[in-house]
């Protein structure tokens, strides 16, 4: 309070040639992340735009379009298969991960478990191994000829078949971002539950109330903040899909189509299509779509608040 | 010192503390009755998390069991058991030796991309984050809001876009296309952000003024040792994120000798499905091993600096 005043009172005795000097400084510490921003964000944002709105063809080169490559994506059931199926992914997935990463979270912060440590860095492990590795790895893990499904189908003379060549593929890729990203979420959590003062708690024992009634009155809503976010990083996430299925593809190429996910089908329009175009239309709709489900969730995840 | 661990250990006097002074209440039960800041263990509760561990860890145990298996056995033995040969050294020897030691070369380009890139990127959080915090300047809130909504941005649908970029200037299949987009972390700003607002005091900045050190005297001298487990905590994230990254790469890259490991590993596995390519699933699991211990072991020694970063990042939500 006092310090406050003092450097406000200080602030107007100072010339005011000086002042606008240092209203600049903060732009010297900001300015080398803007810079680099502009050229790796801003300007491809600005230039897919750009591109999106041209078309070109083998004959007659490049031509502008205007919003024709918006109407071809809007109709193009390749396009609207692939978001339905990471939507489908989000509703299921999504909550599926972060609830079992809010129970875990709660239970490490109860400090009712042995060896509470242990759990929280060995669930978090996972986390540090590249999606690459991790779709390897489950993809044999899953496999009928040295994976354990195969195990299992030696051992009880079952054929069950490999989840990644079968129609279980969308479950088996969701089970793989689940145990990737599970620890990390739990993390999050587990850090806000951290920061909620201990004294509440104890207020609320002597009131009387159960640790079920603590956990909905004071640990939920004091962590609502990391629960919006990791929603909106796990939505977002989801509508990226890309690394799962694109190294899963050789092992079930029947399965995992070329426009498994929208990002999978950009990239195949691009780099196999050379259709650059439409693929930067794709990735447009999808940045927007994706932007308006996490506003929405941020808006309703703070209401609640008010 | 870390805070959480301090946090953890604060905990607990005040609670005894407070079970103290409530202590005719308690005469009543023979041992103290446990209380919320050090309560009963639940074994029911350690064994149904317990399944979570299981889930958590039984894939990288398998990584490790297969690791030491050759290629016959990965075939023909139980897959989370250890077969009869223990072949983990012969597998990274060949792992190291396999087409002139090209896995090797693979992991030098990692390691230098996440020492430039994501140690760039730390870098640049820290002096953002640290200017956002700090200094109010024209422009302020638009830069913020412009970096927050970047964070919605799908990465990767930037990626083809700034491919056609880098490609014009002649940067693709070099270096620079996977280190210069690696140094933008927006969740990195802002978590360096909301840590700077917390953990470096304004007065001690006046107070490094009025002693006539300019603002980036200050800022070396004043905030960095301030900033140290926010600092390794974004270290740690960004590495994590350059070091397993694939797409970028994938798309930027076409020389193998410029590939990282991630994009190595795959090329490896798809060996395997092309006609005439010569399957080395034994390697494929060995090399998958080797590429995920360097970061295990970093969050495992850092733990403290990290998970304290991480608490005091969340204060601001």
């Amino acid at each position: 309070m006092t310090m406050a005043s003092v450097s406000t009172g200080r602030g107007s005795v100072a010339p005011a040639v000086r002042r606008s000097r240092r209203r600049w400084t903060g732009w010297q510490f900001v300015g080398p992340f803007m810079v680099i921003f502009t050229l790796v964000f801003l300007a491809p944002i600005a230039y897919s735009i750009y591109i999106s709105l041209f078309r070109t063809q083998l004959i007659g080169g490049t031509s502008f379009v205007g919003f024709d490559n918006y109407v071809t994506a809007f109709q193009d059931p390749q396009f609207w298969s692939g978001v339905s199926r990471v939507a489908l992914l989000l509703l299921v997935q999504v909550p599926i991960m972060l609830g079992i990463a809010l129970l875990v979270a709660l239970a490490i912060d109860s400090g009712r478990l042995y060896g509470k440590s242990f759990f929280r860095i060995s669930i978090f492990m996972p986390y540090a191994v590249p999606a690459v590795v991790a779709a390897l790895m489950w993809g044999f893990m899953y496999g009928t000829r040295f994976g354990l499904i195969g195990n299992i189908n030696d051992a009880f003379g079952t054929s069950i078949p490999d989840p990644i060549s079968s129609g279980f593929v969308l479950a088996a890729i969701g089970n793989i971002v689940t145990w990737e990203f599970v620890g990390y979420n739990m993390l999050i959590f587990f850090a806000a539950l951290r920061t909620v003062p201990h004294s509440l708690y104890e207020a609320a024992e002597i009131d009387g109330a159960g640790q079920w009634r603590i956990i909905s009155a004071i640990k939920l809503p004091a962590i609502r903040g990391a629960l919006v976010i990791a929603t909106i990083f796990s939505i977002i996430g989801s509508f990226q899909l890309f690394n799962e299925p694109s190294i899963l593809q050789s092992l079930s190429p029947n399965y995992i189509t070329t426009y498994f996910t929208p990002n999978l089908y950009a990239y195949s329009l691009s780099f196999s299509g050379q259709q650059y175009n439409y693929a930067a239309t794709i990735a447009i709709i999808m940045g927007v779509l994706t932007m308006l489900v996490a506003y929405v969730v941020q808006l309703r995840g703070m209401r609640k608040e008010v | 010192m870390s805070s959480a661990t301090q946090q953890a250990t604060a905990g607990r006097p005040t609670g005894a503390g407070r079970s103290g002074a409530k202590g005719p209440a308690r005469l009543r039960s023979k041992r103290p009755a446990p209380s919320i800041a050090n309560p009963r263990k639940s074994l029911t509760l350690t064994v149904l998390t317990g399944l979570v561990l299981l889930y958590a860890l039984v894939p990288l145990a398998w990584l490790v069991i297969n690791a030491s298996k050759t290629q016959k056995d990965l075939f023909s033995s139980f897959g989370l058991w250890f077969a009869g040969d223990f072949a983990l050294w012969d597998n990274i020897t060949t792992t190291l030796t396999y087409q002139d030691g090209i896995f090797a070369r693979w992991f030098f380009n990692t390691l230098l991309y996440v020492v430039v890139g994501a140690g760039g990127a730390t870098f640049l959080a820290l002096l953002g984050g640290y200017g956002l915090a700090k200094f109010n300047f024209p422009g302020k809130r638009a830069v913020f809001a412009i970096v927050i909504g970047a964070v919605a941005v799908p990465g990767t649908a930037l990626a083809v876009p700034t491919f056609l970029m880098f490609s014009k200037m002649g940067l693709t299949d070099t270096p620079w296309a996977v280190i210069i987009p690696s140094l933008i972390a927006p969740f990195g700003l802002y978590l360096m952000w909301t840590f700077a607002a917390e953990a470096v005091p304004g007065e001690l900045i006046e107070a490094a003024q009025i002693d006539g050190a300019g603002p980036f005297r200050t800022f070396f001298k004043v905030a960095i040792p301030l900033l140290g487990p926010g600092i390794v905590t974004v270290l740690l994230f960004t590495m994590v994120a350059t070091w397993n990254n694939y797409f970028l790469p994938l798309i930027m890259l076409r020389d193998p000798d410029w590939y990282p490991l991630t994009l190595g590993l795959n090329a490896w596995n798809s060996q395997s499905s092309t006609a005439g390519g010569e399957a080395i699933f034994n390697l494929v699991i060995t090399g998958s091993l080797l590429t995920i211990l360097p970061l295990v072991i970093a969050f495992l020694f850092l733990q403290r600096y990290w998970q304290s970063g991480l608490a005091a990042g969340s204060v601001k939500e």
